[in-house]
């Protein structure tokens, strides 16, 4: 296996493992734990007749996925009763969110820390009553702290001393660097409560939150994974009423439609997605150029394309930074280690 | 990747692969007799830290399926240890089909003694002395609890012997089971030694554990046993597992289950042939 | 909740989160007391003492339910 295909073309079409031999097993199993796809591969190949070792191992990844649901909920659960005081909207963000709310992006998913997004008037509030219920710095650094709160759209992360777990509070989805100003407010206006009475985005505003995550958050690393999560919110959430209306104008306010388009010609081409060919547009020559960076992997789980991994880096930092603070930023970053 | 090496260790496949001939070369000679999985559980990557460590000042990082970010790489002539010390990471990291236990066990008329305790306590090494004393040794690792049937499977990788216990086993082990002289580690002097042919042929064969053991080897104290109540022994797995809060419930239920029903005692020993008379007469008093 | 009891304590795996306690008493009574009905500090003396001897009252409670509310196995109502 030269690249990610194979495991790409399992997660679409689960039916075709059972052609597989021993060694592209263990090398397909290699490359989903490296790209966090482990959990959703097996969830997608639940239902196909497979070796018994195999099925014992994907055994394993589902009762993994399980438990790191649970785990993610109740962290929710958690912050939901250190800030029910404040009477202020807790807006669930990615892997939390889809599993909080029963979505099938959140099936076998695996999630890391718990985002949520506030409104930045709270942000003063919020802060303090997580620290009161025992959460703590992450870092003790000045630099550090000033940077997060001058230029990022969060808090710097937050650690619970008991549990262990991070948080990240957010008060809008994109470093306030960043190009695009996607408009938090009308996000938060437009979520929509789940039962234990936080908040997840609504369809449209929350496949938005994907695409932006996908592009701009980082170089492009654990971005099979994104891709995926809009792949199964678009096929869910499509068959909804002017869905693709309401995404269009969201893309619009929330200035990023050339981003929507590129994650939506991604998804068509890798996921055959279906997508609204008008909201897609056309093919762009520097779409290869992301396919290849996102299937940059060998049967050994490593990344591969060393280059175009480097082109991907520098410019998510360009992205999120003009150049003059990029510049501040990196010098920082390079005293300091 | 360049070189690489299928092996199976007791229920687990790894696939180890490297950049440099030496490890692989290393591990195929001092694993000779195991099986090979056909699918593996785990992949385990020996390469370079940066890519120009390959040739200058080789330094070997050790990677994999799962990863520690700030596992220091080794010396390239400790290559063995990182491929070792790689297979150990996937299992403590990785592994969620059973309960692992970080323990040694040894085996008798199907029945299993399971021995935990801090690094240092010699647990290891007395699972390598009494694996020689008519026991079969099931591994020195790590212990994997099954959840459906309470059995404890083998895991038999090849022993890690540190410093003094090299001397000692060499007296009771012949020469060719024995893997290179690794000094010079972040662990001291490490030899490692394969176990008898018949724990490799067995090693599909689980064992129902009757008894858990804290050994605690020190020069300076008197041999003791005392009983350890059931709270204390309870603590003391939940600490010694690398996944029981990964597994939930399950491991809450297998846990408590082995600490209600199996007797414990904490024994402490001077020397190995003292503690494998302990052994002996614990299991005699148990009625084994 | 599952509880299991090992000489004197309680091993308690609490489902929600996943977590595994180990309880003294009184914490394991007062679960139990608080399963009937939710109750402040005062009224949770008042019911246990009813049936065990409480050293310090109000404020023992008080203080017991801060950690079993820390750990999120209470939480205020």
């Amino acid at each position: 296996m030269t690249d990610s295909r194979l495991l790409v073309s399992l997660l679409r079409d689960p039916p075709a493992a059972g052609t597989l031999d021993p060694a592209q097993w263990t090398e397909l199993i290699a490359v989903a734990r490296a790209e966090s796809l482990i959990g959703t591969l097996a969830y997608q190949l639940r239902a196909v007749g497979l070796p018994a070792t195999v099925e014992r191992i994907l055994e394993q990844a589902r009762g993994a996925a399980e438990q790191a649901r649970r785990q993610a909920l109740w962290e929710a659960e958690m912050a939901r009763r250190a800030l029910a005081p404040l009477g202020v909207p807790i807006v669930l963000l990615k892997g939390t969110a889809y599993a909080a709310a029963g979505l099938s992006a959140g099936a076998g998913r695996s999630i890391g820390d718990l985002d949520i997004l506030v409104p930045r008037g709270a942000l003063p509030q919020v802060e303090e009553a997580l620290l009161a219920a025992g959460w703590e710095w992450v870092k003790e650094d000045a630099y550090d702290d000033l940077y997060y709160r001058r230029w990022m759209h969060e808090l710097p992360p937050l650690i619970h001393r008991e549990r262990d777990r991070m948080i990240d509070v957010h008060h809008t989805i994109l470093p306030l660097t960043a190009g695009p100003t996607p408009d938090a407010e009308a996000m938060i206006g437009d979520s929509q409560a789940i039962e234990n009475g936080l908040r997840v985005l609504g369809p449209a505003d929350m496949v938005m939150h994907a695409v932006a995550h996908l592009f701009a958050d980082g170089d492009m690393a654990g971005g099979l994974r994104n891709l995926w999560d809009i792949d199964r919110m678009l096929r869910q959430f499509a068959s909804g009423a002017d869905f693709w209306k309401e995404l269009a104008a969201r893309a619009r306010r929330h200035q990023l439609q050339a981003q929507l388009g590129r994650a939506l010609r991604l998804a068509a081409k890798l996921y055959e997605t279906p997508v609204d060919p008008q909201l897609a547009g056309r093919r762009r020559l520097s779409d290869a150029l992301f396919e290849q960076r996102l299937l940059a992997r060998n049967g050994w789980g490593q990344g591969t394309r060393s280059a175009l991994r480097l082109v991907f880096y520098i410019r998510s930092h360009w992205m999120r930074m003009p150049p003059l603070m990029l510049a501040r930023h990196l010098w920082q970053k390079a005293r300091k280690s | 990747m360049k070189h690489a090496l299928n092996l199976q260790v007791g229920p687990v496949g790894f696939r180890v692969g490297s950049d440099w001939r030496g490890p692989v070369a290393a591990l195929r000679a001092l694993y000779r007799g195991y099986p090979e999985p056909d699918v593996c559980d785990f992949s385990v990557r020996l390469e370079p830290e940066q890519p120009w460590r390959r040739w200058l000042k080789p330094s070997v990082a050790i990677r994999g399926d799962y990863i520690l970010p700030d596992a220091a790489p080794l010396a390239l002539p400790h290559g063995l240890l990182a491929a070792e010390m790689g297979m150990n990471l996937q299992m403590a990291l990785g592994q969620k089909h059973y309960l692992l236990l970080h323990a040694s066990a040894v085996e008798r008329d199907g029945k299993a003694v399971l021995m935990t305790g801090a690094s240092g306590s010699g647990k290891s090494t007395l699972a390598a002395m009494l694996g020689e004393h008519g026991w079969r040794f099931m591994g020195d690792e790590f212990a994997l609890l099954d959840f459906d049937t309470g059995d404890l499977h083998p895991f038999p990788r090849a022993i890690s012997l540190k410093n003094h216990a090299i001397y000692a086993m060499a007296e009771l082990a012949s020469s060719e089971r024995f893997g290179p002289w690794l000094r010079g580690t972040p662990k001291g002097t490490i030899r490692h030694l394969r176990p008898r042919d018949e724990a490799i042929a067995r090693m599909a064969e689980p064992a129902r554990p009757v008894l858990i053991l804290f050994p605690r080897f020190d020069k300076a104290v008197p041999r003791a046993i005392r009983p350890v109540g059931a709270a204390e022994v309870f603590v003391r797995l939940t600490q010694a597992s690398t996944n029981y809060v990964a597994l939930g419930e399950r491991s809450f239920a297998a846990l408590t289950r082995l600490v209600i029903n199996l007797p414990s005692r904490a024994i402490d020993y001077s020397d190995g042939s003292s503690a494998i008379e302990m052994v002996e007469a614990l299991w005699a008093e148990l009625g084994q | 909740m599952v509880r299991v009891e090992l000489d004197g304590l309680t091993a308690l795996f609490h489902r929600p989160s996943g977590m595994t306690h180990i309880l003294a008493p009184p914490a394991p009574q007062l679960l139990d007391a608080l399963a009937e009905s939710s109750a402040t500090a005062a009224e949770l003396a008042e019911r246990l003492g009813r049936s065990f001897q409480i050293d310090g009252g109000a404020d023992e409670m008080a203080a017991r339910l801060a950690e079993l509310e820390a750990a999120g196995l209470v939480q205020r109502v």
